[in-house]
C-alpha cells in the first residue's frame, strides 16, 4: 500500500470500480463525489483512503446551515466589535479575528492530506458553486487581509452526496463520479468477513440469505443495508444466534430474529408483523 | 477512437464535456488504468458519467461502441430496443433457428414473451441479483432473450465472464425515465422546492443587517432579502377510478409529495374528465360535489394548475355532451377544460401512462391539444419539464 494506490483495507472492501475511480482521482488530484444508498459506507470510503494511503485526514461535515466561506475561513467581525469597544490591543490587526476554515487546514497541511467534504447535499443549493474555483485551482483569496492562499499539496478530496439535491453541471464537471451500488451477495460476503473475521460460515451464509430476502420484500420503505446488516450480524453475535434459527424453506417465513436492527421504520416494522401474523395463520391450519 | 464515442455518448442523452473527454486522456497517459478493457470501462465511467441516472446509457451505448455494432445504435435510444433485438436476433439466427421460432407461435408472439421475460426480469433484479439470463432453461435460452443472452451466445468464450460487466445493465432501475419510486420521487420534490421559493428583495433581513453593521464597526448597514415565496399555491386535479387503478401508488406518492411541500394546495378528484364538477371525498364522491365553476371563483389566478391523469378514455367523453361514463353531463369536458385553462394559464397535465404509449390513443392527442402539448409524463424527467413549463 506505499506505492500510491488504493486497495481497499483490511477494514474495508472497495470494489475494483471503486479502487479505479479513487485511483484516478488520487493520481489526477481531483476531487471525486461518492453517492449511493445510505449505508454504503460513503463516508468510511475517506477515512479508509486516509488510512491505506497514510495520509492526514481533514473532514468537513455539511449541515443545511453550513455556508461555503466557512469552509475556507470566517472573520469574526462580533468579536472585533467587542474588543474595539473594551480598548483591546489585538483590534488593531484584522488577522486576529480570521477563523481558519477545514478547507484552509487541509490546504496548510506539511503532507497531502485527504479532505472530507460530507454530505455536501444537506448546504443550500448554491454551495457547490462558490467552492468550484476553490476546488478547481486549490487557492482563495482572503479578502479582509488581502491574502491568497493556495494548498501547499493538492489534497485528495472526497466529497459524498445522498442525493437530496442537484449538483450543479458545473460542479459535477470537475469531480470524478462513483456510485456505490449495493453490494452483491459475493462482496457482502467479504465485507462482513472484514469486519467478523471469525464468524461461522453457517451463520454468515443463513443470516446473508435472511438478508436478502427481507431486502427482497415488496413495499419496503427503507430497505436494509451494509450497515444495518453488519449492525444485525453483531447482535447475532452476541445473542448467540444459532444458524438453524435464521434457516427457513418457507418462503412466506420471511420473519428474521432480531429484525428491530434492519428495519428503521415503524411501517416496514407493521408490514412484517402483518407478514408473521398471515404465516401463523396460515401454519394453525 | 475516443472521440467518436464521446459523440456517441452525447447523442444518446450522456451529458458529457470536452473537460470531462480530456480528463480522461489525461487519466489514461498517467496510466491510472492497467491493460484490461474492465479497468478502461470503470476509468471512462468515473470520469465521463456524472449522474447515476445515466449510468444505464453510458452502459448500454458503451456496449455497442466497444462491439463495433454501431448502426444499431439508433434504435437503442429507446427503451425498450425491440428493432434493436428483433435485427440482433435475424442476425444470428440461422435457418433452422428460425423454423423453430416459427414453431413457437411467429416472431410476434416470440417478441411478446420475450418483453414478458425482460420485464420479469427487471422486477427480479431490483430484488437480487439474478439479472444474468439462465440460458438454456427457457425457449428463448438458445439464442438469447434479451441483449445479454444474445451476445452471450456469440461471445462467452472470447471473454473471460460471461457477461461483461457493462453488459449487466445494474443500473437500470436509476434511469430517470422510469416511473417514480420511493426514492425518485424524493428526487422530483427538491424540484418542486426549488420553483416554490423565489422573488424580488423587499425584505429587512435583521440578522445580516446586525452582522454587516458590526463589520462596519458600528454604522448601520441595512440588508435586504428575498420575501420567502414558498407559497405557490397549486390546484392540483387527480383522475381517480377506471384505467387510473393501475397508477394508484404513483400518484399517492406525488399526492403526498406535493402536499408537504405547499401551503396553499388544494386537490380534486375527477373520473377520467374534467365537468362540471369534481368532489374532494372519493367516499362521498356522489354525494358532495363541487361545482366547477365554483372552483373558479373561489382559487384566484394565481394558483397554478396540475391535472393528473392517463387521459385513456373514449374521444366521446371529451368532446360531447352527454359523453360522460357516469352522468350525463350538459357541456362537453373540452368546453369545463377550456374553460379552466382560460382561468388558470399556468397549467400542466402529467400522464402516468408511458409517453411512448400516447400518440396510440386519441383521447390523449384531444386533451394534449387542449392542453397546448403541455402534456408530460409523470416520471422524474417530466416533472422537471413540467415544473419549467409552470414558470
Amino acid at each position: 500500500m506505499t506505492d500510491g494506490k488504493f486497495t481497499g483495507t483490511n477494514t474495508y472492501v472497495a470494489t475494483e470500480d471503486l479502487e479505479v475511480a479513487v485511483n484516478a482521482a488520487v493520481t489526477l488530484e481531483r476531487p471525486i463525489l461518492i453517492k449511493g444508498e445510505p449505508g454504503t459506507g460513503k463516508t468510511q470510503l475517506a477515512v479508509e483512503v486516509s488510512s491505506s494511503l497514510g495520509k492526514p485526514l481533514f473532514e468537513w461535515h455539511i449541515k443545511s446551515t453550513t455556508k461555503a466561506q466557512q469552509g475556507l475561513y470566517e472573520y469574526d467581525a462580533v468579536a472585533r466589535l467587542r474588543d474595539s469597544q473594551l480598548g483591546d490591543d489585538r483590534v488593531n490587526d484584522i488577522a486576529n479575528y480570521i477563523v481558519r476554515g477545514k478547507i484552509w487546514e487541509a490546504f496548510e497541511s506539511e503532507e497531502q492530506p485527504v479532505l472530507l467534504i460530507d454530505e455536501v447535499d444537506k448546504a443550500d443549493i448554491e454551495f457547490p458553486n462558490d467552492l468550484l474555483r476553490e476546488l478547481d485551482r486549490m487557492e482563495f483569496y482572503v479578502y479582509e487581509t488581502q491574502q491568497l492562499v493556495s494548498a501547499r499539496h493538492r489534497p485528495i478530496i472526497v466529497i459524498t452526496s445522498n442525493n437530496e439535491k442537484e449538483l450543479p453541471d458545473a460542479f459535477l464537471r470537475r469531480c470524478f463520479f462513483h456510485y456505490i451500488k449495493f453490494p452483491d451477495k459475493e462482496t457482502m460476503e467479504s465485507i462482513i468477513n472484514v469486519h467478523f473475521p471469525g464468524l461461522k460460515k453457517s451463520l454468515l451464509s443463513e443470516a446473508l440469505n435472511a438478508f436478502y430476502r427481507v431486502r427482497e420484500v415488496p413495499g419496503l420503505k427503507k430497505k436494509p443495508s451494509t450497515s444495518e446488516l453488519l449492525d444485525w450480524i453483531k447482535l447475532l453475535v452476541t445473542e448467540d444466534i444459532p444458524p438453524e434459527a435464521l434457516r427457513t424453506d418457507d418462503s412466506r417465513k420471511l420473519i428474521p430474529p432480531l429484525y428491530g436492527a434492519l428495519l428503521k421504520n415503524e411501517q416496514d416494522v407493521h408490514l412484517f408483523e402483518q407478514l408473521l401474523f398471515l404465516d401463523r395463520r396460515s401454519g394453525a391450519q | 477512437m475516443l472521440i467518436p464515442f464521446f459523440y456517441l455518448l452525447r447523442d444518446g442523452g450522456v451529458k458529457t464535456s470536452i473537460t470531462e473527454l480530456l480528463t480522461l486522456l489525461e487519466a489514461l497517459q498517467k496510466g491510472v488504468a492497467g491493460q484490461s478493457v474492465d479497468d478502461f470501462y470503470y476509468l471512462a465511467r468515473t470520469c465521463l458519467v456524472k449522474d447515476e441516472s445515466h449510468l444505464d446509457r453510458f452502459d448500454r451505448i458503451f456496449a455497442v461502441y466497444f462491439n463495433g455494432v454501431e448502426d444499431s445504435f439508433v434504435d437503442l435510444l429507446d427503451d425498450v430496443p425491440e428493432e434493436w433485438l428483433r435485427s440482433q436476433v435475424e442476425l444470428l439466427l440461422s435457418e433452422e433457428e428460425r423454423a423453430k421460432i416459427e414453431a413457437l407461435g411467429g416472431f410476434e408472439a416470440l417478441m411478446q414473451a420475450l418483453r414478458q421475460r425482460l420485464e420479469e426480469q427487471e422486477e427480479r433484479h431490483e430484488g437480487g441479483n439474478k439479472w444474468i439470463g439462465t440460458a438454456g432453461t427457457s425457449p428463448f435460452g438458445a439464442y438469447g432473450y434479451n441483449p445479454e443472452g444474445v451476445r452471450m451466445g456469440q461471445q462467452g468464450s472470447r471473454n473471460r465472464s460471461a457477461v461483461k460487466v457493462w453488459d449487466r445493465r445494474e443500473y437500470r432501475n436509476l434511469d430517470d425515465s422510469i416511473e417514480l419510486g420511493t426514492r425518485n420521487i424524493k428526487v422530483a420534490l427538491r424540484r418542486l422546492r426549488k420553483f416554490a421559493r423565489e422573488g424580488a428583495a423587499d425584505q429587512l433581513d435583521l440578522e445580516d443587517t446586525i452582522d454587516k453593521t458590526a463589520r462596519n464597526a458600528g454604522l448601520l448597514d441595512i440588508r435586504m432579502v428575498p420575501e420567502r415565496h414558498n407559497a405557490v399555491k397549486v390546484l392540483l386535479c387527480l383522475d381517480v377510478g377506471g384505467s387510473m387503478d393501475d397508477h394508484v401508488r404513483v400518484c399517492e406518492e406525488l399526492f403526498s409529495a406535493a402536499r408537504s411541500e405547499f401551503k396553499h394546495l388544494e386537490y380534486f378528484y375527477f373520473h377520467n374528465f374534467v365537468y362540471e364538477s369534481m368532489w374532494k371525498d372519493n367516499r362521498r364522491r356522489h354525494a358532495e360535489r363541487i361545482p366547477t365553476l365554483d372552483i373558479i371563483h373561489k382559487y384566484g389566478a394565481d394558483y397554478k394548475l396540475i391535472f393528473v391523469g392517463d387521459a385513456t378514455m373514449s374521444p366521446y367523453e371529451i368532446v360531447y355532451a352527454g359523453g360522460s361514463v357516469e352522468h350525463w353531463n350538459e357541456e362537453p369536458g373540452a368546453v369545463w377544460a377550456r374553460r379552466l385553462l382560460a382561468t388558470y394559464p399556468k397549467a400542466i397535465w402529467l400522464n402516468p401512462e408511458p409517453q411512448h404509449r400516447w400518440p396510440h390513443t386519441p383521447s390523449v392527442k384531444l386533451t394534449r391539444e387542449i392542453m397546448d402539448e403541455r402534456m408530460f409524463p409523470l416520471t422524474v424527467a417530466g416533472i422537471d419539464e413540467g415544473i419549467k413549463a409552470l414558470h
